[in-house]
């Protein structure tokens, strides 16, 4: 038996009918069509269907669409216009924080909700906030240097360099 | 020094004659930021539509009409099949049909064969010879309907006693797997061997010293963020087949497809590969699976677009493997440290079939690199290969063709005779390697090492690091019991296959390509036979262009993955990308160069002796107000080109490479290891990479630090375990442990650059050189810390149990 809901996916309102085993991100995916978020593993492990649910960053492939009635979602796409980035996409291009780019929109979206909470975190702050995101490629150095590049351009005090550090 | 003319091509091999690079091994940048060419860290093209959530990967794919597919497995490791009852699954609303091998079979589609020639089922007709095995697919209108439909298969199995040791594989009596192959009487499937037996032999009979060493190089796996997945999409009434699929090689797949389906009518002008944004490769998405043929198999009977996405467990526990060789390492030398010989014995575990993804004339890959980075003359390596019923395998993991377990090899060994003779592993090393001046270098199993300055590289390691001072604390810390540890390698990548004297897949040789199109106004699409899965070559192929033609990066389009519209080439692995169809765009650009200089001298009017060059513009000599640039001379390709040319302005280059290339690197690792725990902190980890010229220092530095992080994986997380019935222990990322940000080290990089002479820019590849690497310097830390408790070796991943355990043996605790 199908039930209906309504989510807010990145500003706009959406009534849809789904079965009530659906999970939101495949919902997200196939019925939205906002393919930006990435789905990686089975066991809510790899991080890459991170969304923001009320602000909150979660793993959507955890979470059944009817459990989103009603509240607001942001999705990769949300986060900023397709001609301009937000501090963290700029922060990902200006450091090398992605190589193959699969888990890089759960990277941001976690990154978005660990910045909202703690808009200055340390480095070691930043690797335990983002161990619940996977990544296979780039050994996370540049996504930390990212995530500090945005908490650094978001709070007005300059950026570092982003040469590589490459004696 | 710095020369005008980036190339001379006296007919082949290529002559290189430019040095971007000064003595001190600082990156120059030879064209300005405008044009970006190579050195520059330029910021890359390709990361916008990632960044705004708009990459294009399989799963992203939908078709109109498109049907789902999931696939049954099978629970046992080796069991016959009874029945497969598919009813109930037809039942299911939304599942259109439920296939079988018998169903294959009627279309000779339920065999195929591996890239190591070996062959593999589609689907079992009778008999399942591994965990997870494919069994039967269900095709669905919906991804949930195709999972019901799964659920509803009802398989009836009788369950056989699995071979799962590949030692008791191989004993006499052991039952005979592969019963489809006529007349096979055991479970060996190859032996291969290299080096010189009885001149080894004898030496090590008058060494003064020999050491000895059993090391398992554990099973683990790619764990690519993307699993493998297609969509494929067969038109009944063109007869034609577009395959969208996660492949690092999709030109050699549309060939093997070919191979696979002509009979059906499916011939290589009528299949399109697409290999769309791919979510990290690693080796795993080399070879080609059931899944893919099955859905290949569905398409063409449906006339219906197929997609099948397999779901991480699946991918963990039925894709290739990698690894998975029991190595006996042995070192002769003299009491004061000089190595004079190495014996290597390898026994493979294959699993079910040999599906390694190998070089045909290379079973154990390029393995025989593992004599090393020293100087002497006597090696023999040997191996078997064998059958269990675990699933089948043998891909890269980040690796060129099975180099990181050569290198875990000789690198442990190394330390490990460093120790018996009492001196220092840096020194011991120092005074063993090989020294500059005498390369190229004749490997005791027959390998030209291109160029290498492997003093250098331990020298600025030890210098960054601070070895002395590490040493001396290390005194201190070990007279209060502390656990302290300090592990170097030192090693020599082999990557760049590779000559087609020697290399080919399946026949095809291992050759790339590069083909360069630059429109009227002067902008240009840049086309290869390779295949990026996050390696950057929109950026770095545009860059060795720029570096060339002076036409700058960001006006150069590169695009690859299409077999409809790219060059052939046999794709992306083993870092071959720069090695091979890196010097293809080089090779291709040079060749505008010359058309450009023709079309330069009839513009002005001067014969082409007199024209300068530099990347972007011809000039007269001693007259540069009289100059083209690039710009305007394509632009009169087209519109104004001297009578007898050929128009346009265009080229294209397969490249073979006369060598392999031989990067190198120097790593150190500090490790604390809390004694009653057995946790191992590593405190600093230096990596020093020479992979010859670098073409963009951010995307190297990059590289480096991603193969780093998976070097640490399987030194002390990853494994894939099997108990005694063949089940797989950890088949899910719950238990399979993949680093985080919080086990990755702050990784600390920089490099020393001895160019190829034989590549047109003087570039090695790095991409996998770190995996490569960084194990046995883990390792070695660890021991080195251990050392004082009589530890001298723990295999691979050394997680806290182990080290607790062998401190409690030794009493340490």
């Amino acid at each position: 038996m199908n039930k209906q809901i309504t989510v807010t996916v990145n500003g706009a309102q959406h009534t849809l009918e789904v079965e009530p085993r659906t999970l939101l991100v495949h919902l997200i995916r196939e019925t939205l069509n906002l393919t930006g978020t990435h789905i990686g593993c089975d066991t809510t492990s790899c991080g890459a269907c991170t969304i923001l649910l009320n602000g909150k960053s979660v793993k959507s492939c955890t979470v059944l669409a009817v459990q989103a009635n009603g509240k607001s979602i942001t999705t990769i796409e949300g986060v900023s216009t397709e001609v301009a980035m937000n501090p963290l996409q700029e922060g990902f291009k200006e450091n090398h924080g992605l190589h193959c780019g699969f888990c890089t929109p759960g990277m941001i979206m976690r990154a978005t909700e660990l910045l909202a909470d703690n808009p200055d975190p340390t480095e070691d702050e930043i690797r335990w906030g983002i161990s619940g995101n996977l990544c296979r490629c780039t050994g996370y150095n540049n996504i930390v240097k990212a995530i500090l590049y945005a908490s650094a351009k978001m709070r007005g005090v300059p950026t570092a360099s982003t040469e590589p550090e490459f004696v | 020094m710095i020369v005008d003319s980036p190339f001379t091509i006296d007919n082949s091999p290529i002559k290189i004659i430019y040095q971007l690079f000064n003595a001190n091994n600082m990156i120059q940048c030879k064209t300005s930021k405008a044009i970006s060419g190579m050195g520059h860290s330029m910021k890359r093209k390709e990361d916008a539509r990632f960044l705004h959530g708009k990459g294009n990967f399989v799963d992203d794919i939908k078709l109109p009409g498109m049907l789902y597919m999931d696939i049954v497995r099978s629970p046992y490791a080796y069991a016959k099949i009874k029945s497969i009852n598919i009813e109930e699954a037809m039942k299911v609303p939304g599942v259109a049909a439920v296939v079988t091998g018998k169903d294959l079979e009627k279309y000779g589609l339920h065999w195929m064969p591996t890239l190591m020639s070996d062959t593999q089922m589609v689907l079992p007709t009778d008999t399942v010879m591994y965990q997870s095995q494919e069994v039967a697919a269900v095709i669905a209108t919906s991804r949930y309907a195709a999972r019901d439909g799964r659920e509803a298969v009802k398989v009836e199995y009788e369950p056989m006693k699995p071979v799962i040791d590949p030692y008791k594989s191989l004993e006499p009596g052991a039952p005979v797997l592969r019963t489809d192959k006529p007349g096979k009487k055991d479970n060996h499937i190859w032996h291969w061997q290299a080096g010189d037996k009885e001149k080894t032999e004898k030496v090590f009979a008058e060494a003064d010293v020999v050491v000895k060493q059993q090391m398992y190089i554990p099973r683990i796996h790619v764990v690519s963020i993307e699993t493998c997945g297609c969509v494929a999409d067969y038109h009944k009434v063109n007869n034609h087949l577009t395959m969208y699929m996660t492949t690092q090689a999709p030109h050699a797949i549309r060939t093997v497809i070919a191979l696979v389906a002509g009979h059906v009518g499916l011939t290589e002008e009528k299949i399109r590969v697409i290999s769309p944004d791919i979510g990290g490769g690693f080796g795993g998405k080399v070879p080609v699976y059931p899944g893919y043929v099955i859905a290949i198999a569905v398409s063409f009977l449906t006339g219906a677009p197929v997609k099948w996405i397999e779901d991480r467990s699946e991918n963990l526990q039925a894709d290739s493997f990698a690894r998975d060789y029991h190595i006996t390492a042995e070192m002769a030398g003299t009491k004061d440290g000089k190595i004079q010989a190495t014996r290597f014995k390898i026994l493979a575990d294959h699993g079910y079939t040999d599906a390694a993804a190998n070089p045909s004339k290379f079973p154990v890959g390029l393995f025989s690199v593992g004599t090393g980075s020293y100087d002497y003359d006597t090696a023999f390596m040997e191996a078997d290969a064998v059958y269990t019923n675990k699933p089948p395998g043998g891909v890269a993991y980040r690796c060129s063709f099975r180099v990181t377990e050569a290198v875990q090899a000789i690198e442990r060994i190394t330390d490990i005779f460093a120790k018996k003779v009492g001196k220092d592993p840096a020194q011991l090393r120092m005074e063993n390697f090989i020294k500059k001046e005498d390369f190229p270098w004749k490997s005791p199993t027959g390998w030209i090492y291109d160029s290498g300055d492997y003093h250098a590289g331990l020298k600025k390691v030890m210098d960054v690091v601070g070895y002395d001072a590490l040493r001396k604390e290390q005194a201190e810390k070990r007279a209060r019991g502390e656990l302290m540890g300090i592990g170097l390698s030192t090693f020599t990548e082999i990557v760049g296959a590779g000559p087609s004297k020697d290399f080919d897949i399946l026949g095809i040789k291992m050759f790339d390509s590069a083909e360069i199109r630059v429109h009227p106004t002067g902008k240009a699409i840049a086309r290869f036979g390779t295949k990026s899965q996050g390696q950057g070559h929109e950026t770095t192929y545009a860059q060795i262009v720029a570096e060339v033609l002076g036409i700058p990066a960001e006006n150069i389009q590169v695009e690859e993955g299409d077999t409809d519209t790219a060059p052939y080439g046999l794709g992306t692995y083993a870092s071959r990308s720069t090695p091979t169809a890196g010097a293809a765009a080089a090779v291709a650009a040079k060749k505008l160069v010359d058309k450009a200089r023709k079309i330069a001298a009839y513009l002005l009017e001067v014969s082409e002796d007199d024209l300068e060059w530099e990347p972007g513009k011809f000039w007269v000599k001693g007259a540069p107000e009289k100059t083209k640039t690039i710009q305007e001379i394509v632009f009169a390709a087209y519109t104004n080109h001297p009578q007898g040319m050929e128009a346009g302005f265009e080229a294209t280059h397969y490249y073979d490479p006369p060598n392999l290339t031989f990067p190198s690197g120097a790593y150190i690792c500090i490790v604390d290891i809390d004694k009653e725990t057995g946790g191992i902190h590593v405190r600093r980890f230096v990596a020093i990479d020479d992979c010859g010229h670098i073409i963009n220092p951010m995307i190297v530095q990059g590289q480096v630090h991603g193969g780093l992080t998976q070097g640490i994986a399987p030194a002390m997380y990853e494994e894939l375990i099997y108990d005694d019935d063949g089940n797989i222990l950890n088949g899910t990322l719950m238990d399979y442990l993949v680093p985080t940000a919080v086990e990755s080290p702050k990784w600390e990089t920089g490099h020393t650059v001895t160019p190829s002479p034989h590549h047109p820019i003087g570039a090695k590849g790095v991409g996998e050189s770190p995996t490569v690497g960084a194990p046995p310097a883990i390792a070695n830390a660890i021991i080195d810390a251990l050392s004082p408790y009589g530890i001298t070796h723990l295999d691979i991943p050394i997680t806290p149990f182990k080290v607790w355990k062998a401190l409690k043996e030794k009493g340490a605790i």
